[in-house]
């Protein structure tokens, strides 16, 4: 189907900038790995079966503590339920026509990243265009895994360091464009970075893990602004 | 100890793509309740919001260098510009000020 491919197509191009970023973030994450005595062939297998930096930022110390398995399990639980919210979103994104089995795909792609662009594109989901995130970002990601753990030196820190807002700035590019001239949305967006700002600032809730943090406030913002601007138009979008 | 770390590849593995994969295998119909609606809506700009801001600021090697590309990003989307071309340019800013500084 040409729709198939050209949805493919914008998905491979809008992945180029989180592969950038995926580059730099799994390229530390590599090094780290490295450190805590996993093999190169162990740390890929992690990262293409994970893709998930917060969690194997983690499992790198549960290993290195040899905790238990159960506790590996409940910590990566904690750390990824963001990508159940995630998921629910995303859900309600993807035509109830859609073949069923597209859902098992495109949900092994649910990052914060390759979510957040699938989701604020408008219109209905079409899971070729997640492929296409997917197939250029996740190779960043394994490959600068690779790099990191086969050599930590390989790339100039300034480069590493220049690579690693790549991300935040794609984060950027999606949610200003919709917020631009929309006062509710760009009020939320302000209000979620204050917050965000005041929970790292304070002492008791800068305690408060970076995805637990990202759950508390999501339900608590979001779930205000539906009560006091409900969507009217959502509903006719297709 | 080492051949533990495959079992371990595989619980975490296992448990993530589940919390993933549950949610979007279950709510297959299209949601009608408006608050739910309305929540889920919201949910992305809170999200990348809450993990961008202050994160952002500590993501290269200074905060300057991190707030000269935060600004250039900021700047650049709001002209609606390619989420390739801000990101690309954010990181052009950042290595540039790391240069002079």
């Amino acid at each position: 189907m040409n729709t198939n491919i050209s949805n493919w197509k914008k998905g491979v191009r809008d992945g180029i900038p989180i592969c950038l970023g995926y580059f730099a973030v799994s390229f530390t994450f590599g090094i780290m790995a490295k450190n805590a005595g996993l093999t190169p062939f162990q740390a890929v297998l992690m990262s293409a079966t994970n893709i998930t930096s917060a969690g194997q930022f983690a499992a790198l110390g549960l290993i290195g503590a040899s905790s238990t398995y159960i506790e590996m399990a409940f910590t990566q639980l904690v750390i990824n339920l963001r990508y159940c919210l995630m998921s629910c979103s995303l859900s309600q994104k993807i035509n109830a026509s859609t073949d069923f089995s597209h859902r098992f795909l495109v949900a092994f792609g649910i990052t914060d990243e390759i979510f957040g662009v699938s989701v604020c594109k408008e219109g209905k989901l079409h899971p070729f265009y997640n492929y296409g995130l997917m197939t250029s970002s996740i190779p960043g990601w394994t490959l600068g895994t690779f790099c990191g753990v086969l050599s930590g030196s390989l790339l100039p820190e300034r480069i590493v360091s220049a690579l690693s807002i790549a991300l935040y700035a794609m984060f950027i590019a999606v949610i200003i464009p919709p917020a631009k001239g929309n006062k509710i949305l760009s009020g939320i967006i302000l209000l979620s970075m204050l917050v965000s700002f005041l929970f790292a600032k304070i002492s008791v809730l800068s305690e408060i893990s970076s995805g637990f943090k990202i759950i508390l406030l999501t339900l608590l913002i979001a779930g205000i602004a539906a009560r006091l601007f409900p969507i009217q138009e959502v509903a006719n979008e297709q | 100890m080492s051949s533990n770390v495959y079992v371990y590849i595989l619980v975490m593995a296992g448990v993530t793509y589940l919390i993933r994969l549950i949610p979007l295998t279950l709510m297959r119909k299209e949601i009608k309740n408006g608050f739910v609606r309305s929540f889920l809506h919201y949910v992305p700009y809170v999200t990348l919001a809450v993990m961008t801001f202050p994160a952002i600021l500590n993501a290269t090697a200074n905060v300057w260098s991190a707030s000269i590309g935060f600004i250039v990003a900021i700047i650049l989307a709001y002209r609606g510009k390619s989420l390739f071309m801000v990101s690309l340019l954010a990181c052009v800013s950042v290595f540039l000020i790391e240069l002079i500084l």
